[in-house]
């Protein structure tokens, strides 16, 4: 880490280390460009992710950068503006392609333009919608009105972006999404295969897909600007309805941050049950993303099956915690009651079980000579690619790109038990298929070696009838169904946090949909987008 | 007519909840013009009618994955007459609505809701379409999808379970009973009959509750 501060130091003296752990370094916005260029060329190519803060006097941005080649590294860089009334920041978005999103994002909800970005529309709210929803001056009543018509279809195809002329002044340019003579075809937001209400706007040339827009927000909840006025334990039941399908994993990303904020000692029996509970929901969302993309695909077999075995994960919940969909069971500082006791025997029993059932999936649908003509070699996305878009997660090991979380920092159990970190090098719709039923055999592994070893002891750690979590930032990640799920903390010691933000695996995988589509059919258009297996909630948050 | 007088296969009228409610329906039906007595030509319909009601495939959120569990192996809402979900509005007769319904999405969702044809009915599933639910303080969610749909039946949860929507599915079937093809109701004010259960400048029709005025232009 000294090596890369003093790198970055010999190209702008304004960088300078804030944090005593040596991973936080805020640097001047004239010279961000710069600094994030050589950060790259050294090999930082993996931008995690991009917050944006309303510090009242100034507005910051907070770049979470890591190496694709070694994720352990860890870096945080920070700028900021303190124009509040007109914010503009340098675009990083032509150095890691990830930014694009994140920037329109941070536009959308506070305002802040970004210099030379080539889009900067809205990318959540509707275009006709006034004010900057996460600032902290503005007004968040509920009733503001329900609007009545759909927002205009051309307003969300103007582009417009900032660029500087030679004399140093800013202009605004607009420029049209598609030409003239484009034909454009909307897919969604009411579409069976979309897997929730993603609009994107498909470019089309015959049967070959040209371009792909994709327009977010039409289940945006505004989740971030809500848990500001929440205490900690009520923030934890909104982050399972982000990713419904791996809520547990979301609640046990904001847990683990709260909880490594406090300083709270997790007793081992919770950290184990949390670990079995997190790979059984990994099972169950691998299950019906399997069964989904089989759906799409046309086979309504396969869907039976996979939400037939789903149904016995569900089941185990239920005992447990007593919620099917929304488990609600982790709590700050363990779990929130023992394990039932048919617990244990139920799992043993379930692992066999969906062994012998994966072998039938394999029957039913792998071997499938029409299946496998459409999935083999389309869809491709290059491991480059992949890291570019910041696409980890199943998506990026079926690329090639080592990324799994639980590998890189083990959290809970996971540096205990011996597991296979599933890696194909195609990077076609088979391997994303293909890697989620061989993950699903991990995970199996994974429960199989803790099951018999849950500790005896406490469930649960004493933790304080009031947290409060200490002033400062903290970000945590866990590796959820979908990728590389992040939590952003800032508090100011208060018992609700400053601001926080959610890195959202699926949001990557639905930027990934226009590199991957290009040139392929638009039939092929669904079956990629099920093998992506993204949730829309979890992107609109 | 009273609300003993309504059968449906699966369950016996005592067992259900809320006849109450169904009562004031039918009360209210009886007020509106529609005979007494369903006739016979009706029960042979709303029999048929009420074991086919096709659901529309639409989901925004998590709700939407216990549909699909309804829909799936184990709970199979096949059994019950709701055989297949059908992903054009125009084919379908009973929306789901399961899931938040944000002001972005609500246009959208009274666009479906339009196309579908009569007669239609709203089942809203899941706290935050009866209410808002956990979402109630947001500034982007609707809170209650029936300020821009009417609704039928409403099912509280978050998520509801499968078991609590197959119940829905059965009141909805009930309240599908009562109803005469022959007979629409009217408006108590003009006599003019009421086809949809909204007109046209978007006001609701329901006499129980007030008419919601649907706010013209944006959020602004």
């Amino acid at each position: 880490m000294e090596k890369t501060l003093k790198m970055i130091q010999s190209v702008s003296s304004s960088c300078t280390k804030i944090d005593a752990a040596d991973v936080m370094v805020s640097v001047d916005k004239k010279d961000l460009h710069k600094v994030c260029e050589a950060l790259y060329k050294d090999g930082w190519d993996y931008l995690i992710n991009l917050t944006a803060v309303d510090n009242v006097e100034n507005i910051e941005i907070v770049y979470h950068i890591s190496k694709s080649a070694d994720m352990e590294k860890f870096m945080v860089l920070k700028t900021n503006t303190t124009d509040v009334e007109n914010p503009i920041i340098e675009t990083v978005s032509d150095i890691w392609k990830s930014a694009n999103l994140y920037e329109r994002e941070a536009y959308d909800f506070f305002g802040v333009r970004f210099l030379n970005h080539p889009d900067m529309r809205r990318l959540f709210l509707r275009p006709d919608w006034v004010g900057y929803p996460l600032r902290k001056n503005y007004d968040n009543t509920p009733n503001e009105g329900i609007p009545s018509k759909v927002h205009d279809m051309d307003a969300c195809e103007d582009v417009p972006s900032i660029t500087l002329d030679r004399h140093g002044e800013i202009v605004e340019n607009h420029t049209k999404l598609f030409g003239k003579n484009e034909y454009v075809v909307n897919f969604g937001p009411q579409h069976p295969s979309t897997h929730g209400v993603l609009h994107l706007r498909v470019s089309l040339e015959g049967e070959t897909i040209k371009k792909i827009d994709p327009n977010f927000g039409y289940i945006h909840r505004g989740i971030e600007k809500m848990m500001e006025s929440m205490t900690y334990p009520q923030m934890l039941f909104l982050t399972e309805r982000l990713d419904y399908l791996c809520g547990s994993m979301n609640r046990h990303a904001l847990c683990m941050c709260v909880e490594k904020a406090m300083g709270l000692e997790i007793p081992k029996r919770a950290e184990y049950i949390r670990t079995i509970f997190d790979e059984l929901n990994r099972i169950a969302s691998h299950l019906l993303g399997w069964a989904c993309m089989c759906n799409d695909m046309g086979s309504i077999t396969a869907f039976i099956y996979g939400m037939r075995d789903r149904e016995k994960i569900m089941d185990i919940f239920q005992e447990t915690a007593g919620g099917r969909l929304m488990v609600n069971y982790y709590v700050i500082g363990g779990v929130a009651q023992d394990i039932h006791p048919n617990f244990v025997n139920r799992v043993k029993e379930f692992i066999p079980y969906l062994r012998k059932m994966i072998k039938e999936y394999h029957t039913l649908f792998t071997g499938n000579p029409i299946a496998r003509g459409r999935m083999i070699n389309c869809g491709l996305l290059k491991k480059e690619d992949a890291i570019a878009l910041g696409m980890s997660g199943p998506n990026g090991r079926a690329s090639g790109w080592h990324c799994d979380v639980r590998k890189i920092a083990p959290y809970a159990a996971y540096s205990e038990v011996d597991f296979k970190e599933i890696l194909h090098d195609g990077g076609d719709t088979i391997d994303r298929y293909m890697i989620r039923l061989e993950e699903i055999e991990e995970s199996l592994k994974i429960i199989e070696q803790l099951i018999d070893k849950i500790p005896e002891g406490d469930f649960r750690a004493k933790v304080p009838a009031i947290v409060k979590v200490p002033a400062g930032e903290y970000y945590q990640r866990v590796e959820n169904a979908r990728g590389d799920f992040g939590v952003y903390l800032k508090s100011t010691g208060d018992k609700s946090p400053y601001r926080i933000k959610f890195r959202s695996p699926s949001m990557v995988a639905v930027s990934g949909l226009d590199p991957i589509c290009r040139d392929t059919k638009i039939a092929d258009l669904i079956m990629i987008g099920g093998s992506l297996d993204y949730v829309i909630p979890c992107i609109d948050r | 007519m009273e609300v003993k007088d309504i059968k449906i296969k699966s369950m016996k009228t005592e067992d259900f909840r809320d006849n109450e409610s169904l009562q004031k329906y039918i009360d209210e039906l009886e007020k509106g013009g529609v005979g007494i007595k369903v006739a016979p030509l009706d029960k042979v319909i709303n029999w048929g009618r009420s074991y086919s009601v096709w659901p529309l495939t639409f989901a925004t959120s998590c709700c939407g994955i216990e549909f699909m569990c309804v829909a799936a192996a184990r709970h199979d809402f096949a059994r019950f007459g709701f055989e297949v979900t059908r992903n054009s509005p125009r084919q379908a007769d009973v929306i789901f609505v399961s899931g938040t319904i944000t002001k972005k999405m609500a246009p959208v969702l009274r666009r479906l809701y339009d196309e579908m044809s009569e007669p239609k009915y709203v089942i809203a599933v899941g706290g935050c379409t009866v209410s808002g639910g956990p979402f109630k303080s947001s500034y982007h969610v609707v809170d209650g999808v029936d300020k821009i749909i009417p609704v039928d039946v409403y099912v509280p949860g978050c998520p509801p379970r499968p078991e609590a929507m197959l119940y829905a599915m059965m009141q909805l079937q009930r309240k599908i009973r009562v109803e005469s093809i022959f007979k629409m109701p009217k408006n108590p004010e003009n006599g003019s009959v009421i086809l949809s259960k909204y007109n046209s400048d978007g006001t609701l029709v329901t006499p129980a509750s007030e008419t919601k005025q649907i706010e013209e232009g944006g959020a602004e």
